[in-house]
Order: C-alpha cells, then structure tokens, then sequence
C-alpha cells in the first residue's frame, strides 16, 4: 500500500526546494564541463592556461556560450520547442480542442496555478509534454493524437501530470539543461573540428608538465565523449521527475487510475512522435523516439534512459488508487 | 535587570502575535479567495443551464417535469446566500442536472446533436471545476481553522475575533442518493 518511490514522500515545497537545489547542482556540473572544454582548447593551442599575459579565449569563449544560451533559453526556449514540434494554440471552436481547454482549466483550478498556454500538435501519436520558465509563463502541448485516443478522464490524468511539473518548476530545469546540453554539444564539436584543421602550437611549447597533460588527455577525453554524458546528465534530472509527477498529478485528480490508463493507450501507440525533436525528448510524457531503452530496467536504462518504464509508473499509480481517499493538502 | 528581561520578553510576545495575526489573515484572504472561486464556476453553470434547457426542450416533451425541477432548481441556487446554504441548494441543482443528462441518453437525436453535446462537454467541465475548487477551498479552509483552534493561535484568534470558515460539504441526502432510473420510459 505504500507509494513504491521515494518521491512521492516529500511534500510540495521540499519537493521545490529540492528541485531548486538540483538545479545549482547541476548547473554546478555543466559549468565544470564548459569550463574543462574552453580551458583544454586554450591548452592545446598555446601550452598555458592564461600565464603571461595570455587572454584564455576558449575559457571565456565556452562560458560565455553556456551561460548566454541558459538565459536565452529561459526567454526563448520554450517557444523555439513550440515551434519546432509545430505547435499551434488550441482552437476554441473545435470540440476536441475545446475539451482540452476545459480540462487543462480543471487542473489549474486543482492546483492553484494560473492557466498555462494550450497548444496541439498536429501529429497522430500521442505524447504531451509542459514547458515554460514558471508557472506564470507557461505552456502545455499534447498532439491530436493524444486528443483522439483518450477519454476525458484519461486526459485529465495526462494534463494533471503536466500540470504538475509545472507547478514543481521542472520545465524551468528542463529548459536550461536543453540549452547548456545544446551549448556543450555545439563546443565540443568545434573542438573536435579544431583538431583536424588546427595546428596546435602545443609542440612549440616547453612547459607541458604533468598537470598540462593530465587536463589534456580530460579534454581530449572531454569532447569525444562529450554527446554521451551530458545526455547522462540531463536523463538522470528528468527520469527522476516522471514519477513525481504521476504522483502529485494523482493528488490532484484524485484519480491516480485515469493516468494509469493514459500511459498504457500511450505505450501501446507503437509509431514514435515524429513531429517532437530530440532535443524535446526529456520534456515529453512518453519517450517520443520509441527507443526501447526506456522500457528496460537496470543499469543502462538507469543511466541513458529519459523516462522510467511505464509498466513501473503503471503499477505505482494503481497502488495508489487502492489510498486514493482524500489526503489533506501538504 | 529584570525589567530588561521582561522587556525583552515583553518584546518576544509582540513580535509573536503580530506574525500569527498576519498568517491568519493571509489564510483568511486565500479563503475568500477560494471561496470566490467556486463562486465563479457556479455563476457558470448558472448561465449555461437555460441554454440546455432551450435546446433540449423541443425534444424531451414528456421530460418536462424534470426541465421543470433543473429550472427550480437553478433559480432557487442563484439566490443563495452563505456558503452552507449556497453548498446545500447546489447540490439540489447538480442532482437535478445528472438526472436530465440520464434521461438525454434516451435520445438518440439529442445525444448526437452537436450542440448539445457541447453544452454537456461545457457543463461537464464546470461540475468538475466546482469540485475541484471546492476540494481547493476546503483545504485551504482547513488549514485556516485549524492554525485558528490549535493552541497558542486560538488566543490572538479570539483577540481578534476570527471565525471560523464554513467547508463546503456534500449534503448526504442529494448526491449520495442512488439516481432513480425509470425504465418503464417510452420514447
């Protein structure tokens, strides 16, 4: 009878507080490898980092990046993924459109939260996923398919789940980790360039030493496997946040069932979502890619997977609804 | 010394009430604030309950009765005052109101037909939003008399005569009751 997540146990603020915490955390991590990346290509190419003199324009040119994309994005973001999955608002005259607005009212009523901006995406897979910087701007988009395949209840439980990330400031997380995964990733490609075309002046140079080296071979190191860790990063933030969601989302319907079935219409739609990018992936209810690591268990999955099996999320939520009597507000 | 001890002490006291009248009075406004709420979608499906009527009334000739009691009902919920009279008389109206949406069932024109359906899909939508805003309201009712009868609240409570919020209760009688299905109905 117990909720099988660690999670779910937090009331809403620790949740915040934690989640505000892990946002410095990981922050922290970007910043170390943004700065490993600028610092090892000032290396490579002068034998120092900023001695005598020497500006290390790598150094503040990769900072500069990863810091001006996390505030862009914070303003930007969101609607650069809106307009990549090629969202467009809900249209109040069509039924199907109109039942979404109700819901997604129902479900900021439930939480107290100002109403998000609603957009469908023309698209016959079903997915949603929730985006913003905070609650007061905010977005939420399901595709057609979503609309077309389940009952109300069913998207009620879809939009409370969304609606929930919202209201724990994970799409502000989310949206900052896209952009410093996009600028390490744009960087290390440029290292990896420079290595071909570059004449490092590396051997011209007396002073390695064994330090100069060690930083050599991590950045070398750094850039090839650049793609793969900060994926690692960014999956291991959202992964996390999946089951929270489906929890926080159950108090608020009170109807933990709805969304179990939710997931299983969504796993069950076999065709990937095409019109959602991978750079959106990690926002999404369901791994729009249909890779088949995210319904694997153990080590692996652990490590590259977005999104928890959704037959584990299903066996959580049906535990819950056998206590799904009302619990006072935390 | 004393007297600094005292006055410190004395100093302690106030700076404690003035932070618990001010916590009580930010519960009190979120539950007006909540209350105002409910208040919202119930204006709602006032509105929208004549339109219902209209359109279905050409068709359901032999449901008057119940057409009549939505409409009693209805009028009787607009002139509601306070919360437990306002809880009491809503829960008559949406009693009524799931009755004739039973009774729609029987008719294939009127199931089928597009405006009604989106007249259900909108009053659907309000019931859940009034639940929704009445669990809200309760819970943060709750929270307000409770930091209000709990000890050492209730004494500035009292000093400052708070009162107690109502909750919006179900009435047992109206929608707990198993809903009446005629099946001697002829269409």
């Amino acid at each position: 009878m117990t909720i099988p997540s660690p999670f779910a146990r937090r009331n809403i603020y620790e949740q915040q507080a934690h989640n505000r915490q892990m946002t410095v955390f990981v922050m922290i991590g970007f910043a170390l490898f943004l700065g490993l990346l600028g610092m090892g290509f000032d290396f490579y190419f002068s034998g120092s980092v900023g001695e005598g003199g020497f500006i290390p324009l790598g150094t503040v040119v990769a900072l500069a990046v990863g810091t001006g994309s996390a505030f862009w994005s914070l303003s930007n973001g969101p609607s650069a993924v809106l307009t990549s999955a090629g969202a467009v608002p809900a249209d109040d005259s069509n039924p199907s459109h109109r039942q979404l607005l109700n819901v997604v009212d129902e479900m900021a009523i439930a939480s107290g939260l100002p109403r998000p901006a609603v957009y469908v995406i023309p698209d016959a897979d079903p997915n949603a996923f929730a985006t913003g910087k905070d609650p007061q701007h905010s977005s939420i988009a399901v595709t057609q398919g979503l609309l077309d395949s389940l009952n109300r209840e069913e998207l009620q439980g879809v939009v409370a789940h969304e609606m929930s990330h919202i209201r724990n400031y994970d799409i502000r997380l989310m949206t900052v980790v896209a952009a410093l995964m996009g600028a390490i990733l744009l960087l290390s490609d440029w290292a990896r360039r420079s290595l071909w075309y570059g004449r490092g002046r590396k051997r011209n140079s007396k002073s390695s030493g064994q330090l100069g080296a060690l930083l050599l071979v991590l950045w070398l190191i750094g850039i090839i496997l650049a793609p793969i860790i900060t994926r690692m990063m960014a999956m291991a933030v959202s992964r996390k946040r999946e089951y929270l969601a489906d929890a926080s989302g159950a108090e608020m319907t009170r109807n933990p069932l709805g969304l179990a079935s939710a997931l299983k219409k969504i796993d069950t739609a076999v065709e990937p979502t095409a019109s959602i990018k991978r750079g959106a992936a990690h926002l999404c209810i369901a791994d729009p890619l249909g890779r088949s690591v995210n319904s694997r268990e153990g080590f692996v999955a652990e490590l590259f997977g977005t999104h928890p099996p959704i037959e584990k999320r299903i066996t959580a939520l049906q535990a819950m609804a056998y206590q799904s009597a009302p619990t006072p507000a935390a | 010394m004393a007297v600094y001890i005292l006055l410190a002490l004395l100093a302690v006291v106030i700076f404690w009430i003035i932070a618990k009248y001010n916590s009580l009075i930010t519960l009190r406004n979120q539950t007006t604030n909540g209350w105002k709420q409910i208040d919202v979608q119930l204006k709602r499906r006032h509105d929208l309950i004549p339109n219902l009527v209209s359109t279905v009334k050409g068709q359901m000739q032999f449901e008057q009765d119940t057409l009549e009691k939505v409409i009693q009902a209805r009028n009787s919920a607009v002139t509601a005052t306070g919360v437990a009279d306002a809880a009491a008389k809503e829960n008559i109206l949406t009693g009524a109101l799931s009755k004739l949406f039973a009774l729609v069932e029987n008719y294939p024109t009127l199931r089928s037909n597009e405006n009604v359906q989106q007249l259900q899909e909108e009053l659907t939508s309000t019931e859940n939003k009034i639940s929704f805003a009445r669990q809200f309201y309760n819970d943060i009712a709750t929270r307000f008399n409770i930091s209000q009868q709990t000890f050492p609240g209730n004494i500035i409570a009292s000093m400052f005569n708070f009162t107690a919020a109502e909750l919006f209760e179900i009435q047992v009688a109206t929608e707990r009751e198993v809903p009446k299905v005629d099946l001697s109905l002829k269409r």
